[in-house]
């Protein structure tokens, strides 16, 4: 976090940036076996390029709407080192499907869920999550897997 | 339950599950390609759901290129300084434009 602070400064911001952070560890146990969960993926990268990056909202997908590739330029990530032309490696949805018909899983969620990566904590925390907590209930997830890019 | 590489910005943030692959930033499963650690981490990370309390899980897997990129990633030094600078500027300049045609939330 030093380091990507070093970095914003470097660009001219004035004021730090303020990671998010909850004041306690929230946990809920798994209630089921892992073969009988519904399991869903939550990205951050982007479904819907067409919508203006300022204005995008939480999405809910269905998994049957899959993109072949998603945005992923306009995000912060190691862009020298490595590349995202291999969705799998940030969106494993054929891995997820490998390891339901091996049972080790129950099955995929209807939805997968986009979430924005957002400077406002407030549009993240009391809009976005929200939305996708409630979308997971709708469609029975028991676990949900972030994988931020 | 989250799957990724940065483990102070997540440790920071609270989460209940994490599972941490030491990677350069872009592909939290493993290596483009790599299917078999793209399964192994999500098995790694399902197997967290069995703890009864928050687990932080820092995976074997490596990058298998040089481990250049860990001190090169958001590097600032004399060649970039002033290309970061004007990174900055067009940033700003772009956000207070979206501002007032009113692409903000």
């Amino acid at each position: 976090m030093e380091r990507t602070r070093l970095y914003y400064r470097a660009q001219g911001f004035e004021k730090d940036y303020v990671w998010a952070s909850h004041e306690e560890t929230p946990f809920t146990p798994l209630a089921k076996p892992l073969p009988e969960c519904t399991v869903t993926l939550v990205t951050t990268a982007v479904a819907h390029p067409d919508i203006p990056k300022p204005v995008r909202k939480a999405e809910s997908i269905p998994f049957s709407e899959v993109p072949d590739s998603f945005l992923t330029d306009e995000l912060s990530w190691d862009k020298e080192t490595t590349h995202t032309d291999d969705r799998e490696s940030y969106f494993p949805v054929e891995s997820l499907n490998a390891l339901t018909d091996e049972g080790v899983i129950g099955s995929l969620a209807k939805h997968f869920h986009f979430v924005p990566t957002q400077y406002s904590h407030r549009a993240t925390k009391e809009e976005d999550a929200p939305a996708i907590a409630a979308a997971c209930r709708k469609d029975g997830v028991d676990i949900a897997l972030l994988v931020p890019i | 339950m989250v799957i990724g590489s940065a483990m102070d910005i997540v440790t920071h943030c609270k989460v209940p599950r994490y599972l941490h692959n030491d990677l350069p930033l872009g592909n939290p499963l493993g290596e483009p390609g790599d299917r078999v650690a793209h399964k192994e981490t999500l098995l790694n990370a399902l197997a967290l759901t069995s703890a009864d309390s928050p687990i932080v899980k820092v995976s074997a897997l490596q990058w298998s290129g040089d481990s250049d990129w860990k001190s090169a990633y958001n590097r600032v030094d004399d060649s970039n300084r002033e290309s970061l600078l004007k990174m900055g500027e067009e940033n700003r300049r772009r956000r207070a434009a979206n501002k007032s045609r009113g692409l903000t939330r």
